[in-house]
């Protein structure tokens, strides 16, 4: 039986194997065309379930493009489980590397986005500090306090960074229209995925909160990530930021440093 | 068998003997806000088997309201190899959480070194086949704590070492492991035509005292190269109109039981799913009082 089922599988994913002996169907099938709906079904699935899961990025390319690209993935990145809201997640670094689809400079970090998404989508509930408690809780810390805080992330928050703006070029591919019309400025955004009251959303940060957002919700300190948001731009407000982020519903909890 | 034991077996919240449809999420307005009369709704269980988030939220309302049946498809307990055992511990979960009156999964395998292939692919059915699958739908179902239904395969390729009627291997494989059986009578259909063989004799030689749900689905079609049809398991359609006297015949054997609408590709707009299980439920109103399903029977 392991035997008969592993050469099965070898043909199942090689298209280029001959049918395995000892398979049969009704007189005259042809067993070629037979072992090719297997085959279909293997691969238009793993298709069908990055299409899904990546339907701006389609988009971006066109469906032509993208299934053709999606189905070099497929052949080299078969699935590790039966849960596949989970089969995308290396697909952004693929396209990164896939050289046809350089002429599109942003579609991987596009990606990147829709991959957070899902994440976020599927990702664990929690509670999230609200935009007013956190104000209140902070006012009665000292400045030093303040930089030593760290805070624990929302499970759904996901920060995805670009030299792009991929939150832009996301949004306004919202529709069916193939070439919408893209009217903000084209500078680099760094997308805040959560989910508030049950809702993924993603917000647009500029290039300092967004690497304010990125250090914080890794585990720096408020004093650490503002360091790398000033790298950014001068004039960085980490109080302000702060509010932002819990307004979005990134943050889980924040409590004063202790020790 | 009394009710009371049908329910310790198959579950607390036991689904009528109606038609329900596949739960897909564009449906979510119009199921919870419209509480359309259904008498069940099926999910894959792999599609939540997330840690949160809103599909669970989906989930809950839906359970709130209708009795649920929860349908694997990534077991794989044809497979050759030992059952993936966090993937079982991720199916307790859901059966847990959810509490459905049926759990089902499928007579194929998925599953072939450590990767997932994505499709219900078929087994030999043979002696040493049947002792494999008789083992795992125990694993399976000593971790659920409960009797899940095994559903027949949608075949297009067949093992020439196979020396048991699938009708057969079926019926032992209940009666070994105390499993009921899903009818896929669409299955029936697209198997029957693929390797040649006749569905009403199938039917009539299912074991339909095992029988704990059916599935209706649409097929494609194609024409081979020598002029004879090609049926594709494809679940993008209405269901067949040669499928409906087979549902017939096997309600005629089993009495009514629970029966799916699968629709999951080219899903229709809600109005157009929902006629689809009426049609399947007035189709099951005629065999009202007819044979009982014989998990009632027994004992």
């Amino acid at each position: 039986m392991a035997e008969a089922l592993a050469g099965f599988a070898a043909a199942v994913v090689d298209p280029g194997r001959p049918v395995p002996a000892g398979l049969t169907a009704r007189p005259g099938a042809d067993l070629g065309r037979r072992l090719a709906v297997y085959r279909n079904n293997v691969t238009v699935g793993l298709v069908d379930a990055l299409a899904a899961g990546f339907p701006v990025t389609g988009r971006l390319v066109g469906e032509e493009f993208f299934r053709a690209m999606a189905q070099v993935f497929v052949a080299w990145n078969r699935p590790s489980s039966p849960m596949m809201f989970e089969y995308g997640a290396g697909f952004a670094d693929f396209i990164a590397g896939f050289a046809p689809a350089a002429s599109v400079p942003y579609l991987a970090d596009v990606a990147a986005l829709e991959a957070a998404r899902t994440a976020a989508w599927h990702a664990a509930e929690g509670p999230a500090l609200a935009a007013a408690v956190l104000a209140r809780r902070v006012a009665g810390w000292s400045g030093e306090a303040l930089l030593a805080a760290r805070v624990t992330a929302h499970p759904a928050t996901r920060v995805v960074a670009s030299r792009y703006p991929i939150r832009s070029v996301w949004a306004v591919h919202q529709g069916d229209d193939p070439e919408p019309a893209f009217g903000g400025p084209w500078q680099p955004e760094t997308a805040l995925v959560t989910r508030p009251a049950g809702e993924v959303r993603v917000r647009a940060l500029d290039p300092a909160a967004g690497a304010f957002a990125a250090a914080l919700l890794a585990g720096a300190s408020v004093g650490e990530a503002g360091a790398a948001a000033l790298d950014e731009d001068e004039g960085f407000e980490a109080g302000t930021a702060l509010v932002m982020l819990a307004d979005a519903g990134a943050i889980g909890d924040m409590e004063e440093a202790r020790g | 068998m009394a009710a009371a034991d049908i329910a310790d077996r198959f579950g607390p919240d036991p689904v009528p003997a109606r038609a329900g449809v596949g739960l897909k999420p564009q449906h979510a307005a119009a199921v919870l806000g419209g509480r359309p009369d259904v008498g069940f709704f099926e999910v894959h269980a792999e599609n939540y088997m997330g840690a949160g988030g809103p599909p669970h939220r989906l989930l809950e309302g839906v359970r709130d309201r209708y009795p649920l049946s929860v349908h694997g498809v990534g077991m794989s307990i044809g497979g050759p190899g030992p059952l993936d055992r966090a993937h079982l511990a991720r199916l307790r979960t859901v059966v847990d959480r959810y509490r459905p009156g049926l759990v089902s999964e499928h007579l194929a395998w998925s599953s072939h070194d450590g990767a997932f292939l994505n499709d219900l692919l078929p087994v030999p059915l043979t002696e040493a086949t049947l002792d494999r699958v008789a083992a795992h739908v125990d694993e399976v179902q000593d971790a659920l704590g409960r009797a899940i239904l095994v559903e027949n395969p949608s075949s297009y390729l067949a093992f020439a070492e196979s020396t048991i009627p699938e009708t057969e291997f079926l019926g032992r494989l209940a009666e070994r492991t105390g499993c009921g059986l899903l009818l896929d009578v669409n299955n029936v259909r697209v198997s029957a035509t693929n390797l040649g063989y006749d569905p009403v004799g199938y039917l009539d030689a299912f074991p339909v005292a095992h029988i704990g749900e059916i599935h209706l689905a649409g097929y494609d079609e194609e024409v081979e190269a020598d002029g004879g049809r090609l049926l594709i398991d494809a679940h993008g359609s209405p269901v067949r109109p040669d499928v409906w006297p087979l549902f017939r015949h096997a309600l005629a054997l089993a009495g009514p039981v629970p029966t799916l609408i699968e629709w999951d590709n080219a899903v229709p707009d809600w109005p157009v799913l929902h006629a689809e299980a009426q049609a399947a439920d007035a189709v099951l109103a005629g065999f009202v009082g007819g044979p009982r399903r014989a998990g009632a029977d027994r004992g």
